[in-house]
């Protein structure tokens, strides 16, 4: 599906994606943590074609990619935070045609209900404005939007960070099945490993740029990493241990 | 018998005719106390009305609200402000908001133990010093010096503390204080709030909508749902709870240990 060969990126001066090579299947998840500044956001931004900077090689559906991305809407991205990336005055009838209108597609209505409907919302979300909708439900109009094209790949930078864990659990839930159905690719960067694990079938442990460690989900649930950072991001990830608490 | 820290009965809070809070009501001595919920269940509310520190708008209505047994409905805003920092301290979640941009973070913890007492700018800046080493800043020195956008937000997350640990409270409201920071981040700060504590023998309402980590940090947990407490239990005792909406949080948690 994609393949990133010694993939570099820069702001200026300073390396932040680092010689990252790596490839996902067809229908196969692939998770990127890491923390902040590890690289991992720039990475996924490299590969939408929102990142000019970059170097090496970077082929999807077997295509070398240039500078800027011709993908056609093969590939799609959801943001992090559902308040910022839906046009606050924009209906989410108006958010959901414009990529058909610039990708000239027809029978945009149809197209629009379609979209809606998969993503868990009915014809009564269809003109409302974002204020009017929860984070949840928010959420879910950005991935119907990065789906109306019918990408093989979604790009998913901390799909849930910003949403309450019960909703979060719905989110999953909801790409969980539209991986299944529609046997899309993921590129799923976050923070949050127990995400990962529940999303991915792979993960990479991203720092300062680099991949420090690729496993597999089952070895970073039975926490068998050999990373000796790996190894700390799973003991972080378990909670508050009170090492040495004086009685 | 002495009254408890914090006393807290039937506390209502109304924004014109909507009600945040509902008729919360708890007790707590010097123990670690979490209270989990998520957006909108008045939580972060709860502990603001505590310090009386609400938004405009807002109205507060309670049987009892008492810090130490003195009346907090009855303090004036004098009074309060006598409270406020010296014996109630609030760390809030994002250190980025709560610093000042324009002053070393050195100057502003010494100015945090001048406002609470008669230091010289000698022995104020000495303290600073000492604080900056109690929350574990390596170059207390160097660190001293620097404006709140040289420092990372877990730096900037531990001078706060230390700024709120100034006036030597007994009661420390920390709400979401690790929310902004890397989960390698969250252990550290976590580790010098749990320090501080018990050395310091304080009374710490942790407020979080993490119910792993209120879990393993406090020793009892207070779960709110719209504006009212559904659950009160053990930490420990917290993967046992019985109330449909704590059971559904739980249930909702994404997993990452096999099971």
């Amino acid at each position: 599906m994609i393949e990133a060969r010694t993939l570099t990126a820069r702001f200026g001066a300073t390396t932040v994606v680092d010689a990252v090579s790596f490839s996902v299947a067809a229908g196969e998840a692939f998770g990127i943590v890491g923390e902040s500044g590890s690289g991992k956001s720039t990475l996924l931004r490299v590969i939408a074609g929102l990142h000019e900077a970059w170097s090496g090689a970077l082929l999807l559906e077997g295509a070398p990619q240039g500078r800027r991305r011709s993908h056609r809407g093969r590939v799609q991205m959801v943001f992090q935070d559902p308040y910022g990336s839906l046009h606050p005055r924009h209906t989410v009838d108006r958010a959901l045609a414009e990529p058909l209108a610039i990708h000239h597609v027809g029978d945009a209505p149809g197209r629009i209900a379609a979209a809606l409907h998969a993503v868990g919302l009915d014809a009564a979300h269809r003109f409302r404005y974002p204020y009017q909708l929860s984070g949840g439900q928010r959420q879910r109009v950005a991935i119907a939007r990065a789906l109306i094209l019918e990408p093989a790949l979604l790009l998913l930078d901390e799909p849930t960070a910003a949403l309450d864990v019960s909703v979060q659990a719905e989110i999953i839930a909801l790409l969980q099945r539209l991986r299944r159905e529609r046997q899309l690719s993921y590129v799923l960067v976050s923070h949050n490993l127990a995400v990962v694990a529940q999303l991915c079938e792979r993960v990479a442990v991203m720092r300062e740029g680099r991949f420090i460690e690729e496993l597999a989900v089952g070895d970073l649930r039975a926490g068998s990493a050999h990373d000796p950072y790996t190894l700390e991001l799973l003991r972080a990830s378990a909670g508050f241990r009170r090492a040495a608490r004086r009685v | 018998m002495t009254a408890p820290l914090l006393e807290v009965s039937d506390l209502v809070l109304r924004f014109g005719d909507t009600e945040a809070v509902r008729g919360v009501s708890f007790a707590m001595g010097r123990e670690r106390l979490g209270i989990v919920g998520e957006s909108g269940s008045g939580k972060s509310l709860t502990g603001r009305a505590i310090l009386r520190l609400l938004p405009s708008g807002a109205t507060l209505q309670a049987t009892r609200l008492a810090f130490a047994g003195a009346d907090l409905l009855a303090a004036t805003e004098r009074e309060m402000r006598a409270l406020r920092g010296r014996r109630m301290a609030l760390v809030l979640q994002d250190p980025r908001f709560s610093l000042n941009p324009l002053m070393s973070v050195g100057r502003q913890i010494a100015e945090a133990y001048r406002a609470h007492g008669r230091a010289s700018m000698r022995e104020a800046r000495a303290q600073a010093l000492a604080m900056l080493e109690a929350v574990r800043i390596r170059e207390p020195q160097r660190v001293h010096d620097l404006y709140p956008h040289q420092i990372s937000g877990g730096m900037g997350q531990r001078v706060m503390i230390a700024m709120m640990l100034a006036g030597d409270p007994d009661l420390l409201i920390a709400d979401e204080p690790t929310s902004a920071l890397d989960v390698t981040v969250r252990v550290q700060v976590l580790a010098v709030l749990d320090e501080q504590a018990s050395r310091r023998d304080m009374g710490l309402i942790l407020i979080s909508h993490d119910l792993d980590l209120v879990a393993s940090f406090c020793d009892r947990v207070l779960v709110m749902e719209r504006g009212r407490i559904v659950e009160s239990c053990a930490a420990a005792a917290l993967d046992q709870a019985q109330h449909p909406y704590t059971r559904r949080l739980l249930a909702s948690r994404p997993l990452l240990a096999a099971s």
